[in-house]
């Protein structure tokens, strides 16, 4: 199992958690288990293709996978897995 | 037997070694040795060797420990002319230092020889006192505080992040701060912004925002811009600034800002909260990544409701505000390591703070190389843009309540 953090923009789209715990062996299948659970966060995260919408970042423990390997990268089980949208609040 | 003065110079002569101007900035040049300057404090502000430790000979005995701790450490001594540099070092050995030299023929010997020496800086009785906790810190001191008298900050927005930004950089006396903000106080804008007061209420927020810094630092000139940042005056209006700070709380202006100060080689200090949340960054054009390697898309209106829709805690633009102004100040210092590459979350509900590390796009539109020779060639790379027809104020959003007029 990998912890997904959830910003709090998006927590009202997986009933208020601020995490959620998935199994899945690469960045895709967490989120293909995210949306699964929870399909309002599809938009949100994915695009109509399934690819990354480029406004939102997912971090493994504190790497950007645009840089690793995309939505292939490998999770491990206890890795940081943190989605990341834009905000402009100021 | 008492000694007369040519006594005692003769035995400090003969037991301290001497080098002479163009060795010791040798030496200073290879970081091999601290140089001290052991003149008077007037003396030291009238011009001094580049990156000398000031211990008037009057304190050396006090201050020297604190200042080079390691017995063994290469020592430089220097006064005026070569004589109280002597003694300084005399008394060094005395305590126990064992590698002290004194430089020869002194400053003055220095400066006849042509070496580079610090233009003098002139703080007011005033000033020493007004900044004296930044003079005690050697990160700072007199210098550092003339270079941010000397330094000149935009903030964008006087608004929940700008508002305490602008009350510690003014403070800190940071000499020039622009303000771009085209609205007015309202009493929802005082449960976060804090240069502003009850008694402002429907005052432009640049002027009130002025008074304010001008009753807390008279020494900081504030210049106001009251207008809405655009693509046609962005780049008139950034121009001359050493650091931008964006308060800023719509996309439209987070990316127009990013692109132009990108092309200007400005750095942007960059936060921006949510409820509980906050982010920040240093946005360092070509050491860093920029705003569109980060996001290089803004995201739709529902992703991405402003505080006036969502609500903030009140101190979490605060505290990342202020985060923002200690990033400024480390910029305008050229101390410590700035936030450049590096993202922060800070949750407030938590109390954590979270590091991402961010890297440059190699194909961002704005920053990478590609993008640079094309601005060069005057044909910018197409970026994604926010444009009139896709204004990022939330219609009606389930959970976010309703939008203030304001866009």
């Amino acid at each position: 199992m990998s912890a997904v953090w959830i910003p709090q923009v998006l927590r009202s789209s997986v009933g208020g958690e601020k995490q959620v715990e998935l199994d899945g062996a690469t960045v895709r299948e967490l989120v293909d288990g995210l949306v699964g659970r929870f399909p309002a966060l599809r938009s949100q995260l994915l695009t109509t293709e399934g690819d990354l919408n480029r406004f939102v970042n997912v971090y493994v423990n504190g790497q950007d996978v645009r840089y690793l390997d995309g939505l292939d990268t490998p999770v491990a089980a206890r890795d940081e897995v943190r989605l990341l949208p834009a905000m402009a609040g100021g | 037997m008492p000694k007369s003065y040519a006594d005692l110079l003769r035995e400090a002569r003969s037991e301290i070694p001497e080098i002479t101007p163009p060795q010791a900035d040798a030496i200073r040049q290879r970081g091999e040795a601290t140089l001290v300057d052991v003149r008077e404090d007037s003396e030291w502000d009238q011009g001094h060797v580049p990156g000398a430790v000031h211990i008037s000979k009057s304190y050396i005995e006090q201050q020297i420990e604190a200042a080079v701790p390691d017995r063994d450490a290469p020592i430089v001594t220097y006064c005026a002319g070569g004589v109280r540099s002597l003694f300084a070092a005399q008394t060094l050995r005395e305590m126990g230092y064992t590698n002290v030299t004194s430089m020869a023929r002194g400053f003055q010997g220095w400066k006849s020889e042509g070496l580079a020496w610090t233009s003098p800086v002139t703080l007011s009785n005033e000033q020493k006192q007004r900044y004296s906790r930044h003079l005690l810190i050697p990160e700072v001191g007199s210098e550092g505080q003339a270079k941010l008298l000397d330094s000149k900050v935009l903030l964008i927005g006087a608004g929940g992040l700008g508002s305490p930004a602008a009350l510690y950089l003014a403070a800190a006396g940071v000499g020039t701060l622009g303000i771009i903000d085209f609205d007015v106080v309202d009493v929802s804008n005082l449960q976060r912004q804090v240069i502003h007061g009850t008694d402002r209420i429907g005052e432009k927020k640049v002027e009130s925002a002025r008074r304010t810094i001008q009753n807390l630092n008279p020494d900081v000139k504030v210049v106001g811009h009251e207008e809405m940042l655009v693509a046609d005056n962005v780049e008139r209006i950034i121009y001359g600034y050493d650091v931008i700070l964006d308060g800023t709380d719509t996309f439209e202006t987070r990316y127009l800002l990013n692109d132009a100060a990108v092309a200007a080689n400005i750095p942007v200090v960059h936060a921006s909260v949510f409820r509980f949340e906050g982010q920040l960054t240093v946005f360092q054009p070509y050491d860093g990544p920029c705003y569109r390697c980060l996001y290089p898309t803004p995201p739709p209106p529902e992703l991405a409701p402003g505080c006036s829709v969502a609500g903030v805690l009140g101190v979490v633009p605060g505290i990342m505000g202020l985060l923002q102004a200690n990033e400024v100040l480390k910029l305008l210092l050229g101390i410590g390591e700035t936030l450049a590459g590096r993202l922060v979350l800070f949750d407030a509900l938590d109390a954590t703070f979270t590091e991402l590390k961010l890297k440059r796009d190699p194909n961002c539109p704005v920053c990478s190389d590609a993008a640079v020779a094309a601005r060069k060639a005057g044909r910018p790379l197409e970026v994604a843009t926010v444009g009139a027809d896709q204004p990022f104020v939330l219609g009606s959003v389930a959970g976010f309540g309703a939008p203030e007029a304001r866009a």
